[in-house]
């Protein structure tokens, strides 16, 4: 689904936090409408939240706004979601996990692990002519990292695609959220 | 109400159907959903037993359009399923409220490509406004009771619900879940009906200072319910109305105000109300492409208010001034409150008799016109409609296909009550009028019930005829028989150089007598003027067996005015005798 990197400084990127009633098939219904009105999604990452009776969807898309408006109220016309809020990057936490195979001869393990651990990731697995190393962190981190790793031969790579919750507000303690009004009919 | 009574799936369903006050269902047993048909035989629900599962869909919504009240479909799985995905598509693109329900093979055999099994919830997604495969017995109230509040309320449209044989076979504890206990179980569907009041009471400032407004009025007041309330509204403001295809008898044809039907086949006068306009009060009308033209072009100097129950219609076509989500007669109520208000408060309305005289200039020199036929030549179609139109009762519903018939039909007709037009305007679906008529005339059993059918829609869904003898469903068809598929001959015309390619049908077959009576109906030809009359009269006495009357009509008649597709509507081209005149069109 990842056409291009997103995670970089586009102007059109949102990134949606979509709280759904956790029932089957609400993840294809959210994603057959992005394929009917014609959205491109750049990652998408679903999960229950800590009430088992909803899932929240973190998709990434890049729209423009007036797009974006139309497609955030299409997916409200869904009868299974229940909210939509727009993640500013600014105002939220981001987090996005990677797991590479990456080329290692015995004279480059080193140099491999250093930046394993300058990076604050884990060594999965070590065979004789290659790693396999994971990182969670920032999409910008992640890419960052990938960069370095590009060097000595990235085998494979995987990544989540990003999970966000709003700030909090250290002072009032209300998250940064921007509420998307009006409700499906 | 928590029992201890238990029943069957197949049971609890008919009851809550019944519980749901449904009087009336159209449907095809088979396989998957047998085990439905049998309590079915105590029930009090009737049932209509169809031809083709396409034709239960379109008598669900033919009850629905005329009715109000959500039309019910009940056909097995695989299929029967995908039988019913035009006319689930057709009430979804006009928001018709339905209710479907499917077999499907039992739970253990899902995912196994079974005997008549498809994935009906997949198919149906994005053509329902809600569909749900229902796993357990336990679980079929509520979702019967989701159906038609889902359904019914917002903005309408179908619910599907898939019932797997064994759900359907095994016992359950009856529970008929609270109203309280249905909107809990849909926390994400809560649908705005109260317009703003700031956003009313903008859009009433607005209405009094516009010198040239428009009410542009689309099937949403129909929904709504909201015709006395727009009547209200026009004639407190004095402001022209036009009806959309989908909203004809929203405002009485017969009423000074309105214009008629705007957009590619509406009158010159509603093209060109709407094109000069300085405000367009949108009414739950949605800036279909069938009526704007080229959208850049369309109504350059209106404002815009929007009024409309489903907040994704606001700004999808054109961005809006005052976006009002509501239903349209609560909101229609409301402005008409904030109007008296502010008029009480000393506000004038600015002076609309210069936009008036003008739009009754447009009235009196571009009225709906054709050429009558010369003695002796073929039938003209628009003849047979206006002697159909001026010998039938009061209050006759007309339901129609889809074509230049159903252009003439909305064009030609005076319809002067809401709820006597039925067609498919969105999706387009051809065959859509006979089981729609058949549909209506279960809802509406006190009125005349006319299809108007082209000779190439009556072949796509004729075999209904026969639902209608045996139910004894007395529905009366004009087919505007030309030998052609109209429209498309008129396109290959005026835009593929008279290069007709696969649009001619045969002059000889079928024989639409012959193939009427033997489905137990009335048969009757009319070939000259002169007959028309008559038949007419005589399928009008006619009240114990449907009717078909064929009228066989020149090929070569076109639907005017037109804007060709994607052109804008300054573009119009007029009946052809009225071109001349074009330039008072300003």
């Amino acid at each position: 689904m990842t056409t291009s990197n997103p995670f970089g400084s586009e102007p059109n990127h949102h990134v949606l936090s979509v709280l759904v009633q956790n029932r089957p098939g609400v993840l294809a219904r959210v994603a057959s409408l992005f394929a009917r009105r014609g959205y491109n999604i750049f990652s998408l990452a679903v999960a229950p939240t800590e009430q088992e009776d909803y899932s929240r969807i973190t998709i990434v898309v890049d729209l423009e706004s007036a797009t974006l408006e139309q497609m955030v109220k299409q997916l409200f016309k869904l009868v299974d979601v229940v909210r939509i809020s727009e993640l500013d990057p600014r105002n939220s936490v981001e987090r996005e996990l990677m797991v590479a195979t990456v080329r290692a001869t015995a004279e480059q393990r080193g140099q491999i692990v250093e930046l394993v651990n300058i990076f604050e990731g884990k060594i999965l697995g070590v065979g004789p002519e290659a790693l396999s190393v994971s990182l969670d962190g920032s999409p910008e981190k992640l890419n960052d990292f990938s960069e370095l790793l590009k060097q000595y031969g990235i085998i494979e790579s995987q990544r989540t695609g990003r999970v966000a919750l709003p700030k909090l507000d250290r002072t009032a303690r209300v998250r940064a959220v921007k509420e998307t009004k009006g409700k499906a009919s | 109400m928590k029992s201890n009574q238990q029943l069957t799936g197949a049971e609890a369903l008919i009851k809550g159907l019944e519980l749901e006050k449904v009087e009336v269902m159209f449907g095809l047993p088979g396989g998957c959903i047998l085990p439905a048909y049998d309590p079915l035989i105590k029930s009090t629900i009737r049932h209509i037993l169809v031809r083709h599962e396409q034709g239960a869909g379109h008598m669900a919504e033919g009850y629905a359009h005329v009715t109000g009240r959500p039309g019910v479909a009940m056909v097995t799985s695989g299929p029967a399923a995908t039988n019913l995905v035009t006319p689930l598509c057709d009430a979804y693109m006009d928001s018709i409220p339905m209710v479907a329900i499917t077999g499907q093979v039992p739970t253990s055999a899902i995912g196994t490509d079974a005997f008549q099994e498809c994935d009906t919830v997949g198919i149906t997604r994005s053509i329902t406004k809600h569909n749900e495969l229902v796993m357990s017995a336990d679980d079929l109230p509520l979702a019967i009771r989701q159906a038609f509040h889902i359904a019914t309320t917002g903005r309408p449209g179908p619910v599907l619900i898939d019932v797997p044989k064994d759900v359907l076979q095994n016992m359950m504890t009856w529970h008929w879940p609270s109203d309280d206990e249905v909107i809990d179980s849909l926390p994400g569907y809560k649908p705005t009906t109260k317009g703003h009041p700031r956003m009313i009471k903008e859009a009433a400032k607005l209405i009094l200072e516009s010198k040239q407004p428009i009410l542009y009025v689309g099937g949403g007041v129909l929904k709504a319910r909201a015709a006395e309330a727009l009547r209200e509204l026009a004639e407190l403001m004095n402001i022209p109305v036009v009806t959309t295809l989908m909203a004809r008898g929203a405002f009485p044809d017969n009423h000074p105000l309105c214009l008629g039907m705007p957009g590619m086949h509406g009158t010159a006068t509603a093209v060109t109300a709407m094109q000069r306009a300085d405000l367009l009060i949108a009414l739950g009308s949605r800036f279909d492409d069938r009526v704007t033209g080229k959208v850049s072009t369309f109504a350059p100097d209106a404002k815009i208010i929007h009024v409309d129950i489903d907040p994704a219609e606001q700004g999808k076509v054109r961005k809006p001034d005052v976006p009002i989500v509501g239903d349209c007669r609560l909101v229609i109520e409301e402005m008409i409150v904030a109007l008296r208000d502010l008029m009480a408060g000393g506000t004038k309305q600015a002076d609309i008799s210069a936009w008036r005289s003008r739009v009754n200039g447009w009235k009196e020199n571009f009225p709906l016109a054709y050429e009558p036929s010369e003695p002796g030549a073929a039938l003209k179609p628009q003849y047979c409609l206006e002697k159909l139109r001026d010998a039938s009762p009061e209050g006759t519903i007309l339901v129609s296909g889809v074509g230049q018939h159903q252009m003439w039909s909305s064009q030609f007709w005076h319809f002067n009550e809401p709820y006597t037009w039925v067609n498919s305007g969105g999706l387009g679906t051809m065959g859509f009028s006979v089981p729609a008529a058949v549909g209506a005339k279960v809802g509406r059993p006190d009125k005349t019930v006319w299809a108007i059918d082209g000779d190439g829609c009556f072949q796509m869904t004729a075999q209904e005829l026969i639902t209608a003898s045996v139910e004894q469903i007395p529905i009366k068809v004009g087919i505007l028989n030309n030998s052609n598929l109209g429209m498309v001959r008129q396109w290959q015309e005026m835009f593929y150089d008279n290069r007709y390619s696969q649009v001619h049908f045969s002059e000889s077959v079928p024989d639409y007598v012959k193939m009427a009576e033997s489905m137990g109906c009335v048969g009757i030809r009319v070939e000259a003027q002169e007959e028309v009359e008559s038949a007419i009269d005589k399928a009008n006495s006619i009240n114990d067996r449907p009717v078909v009357v064929e009228f066989r009509v020149a090929p070569t008649e076109q639907v005017f005015p037109m804007v060709a597709a994607g052109r804008s509507n300054d573009e119009i081209m007029l009946q052809p005798s009225q071109e001349k005149r074009r330039e008072l069109l300003r």
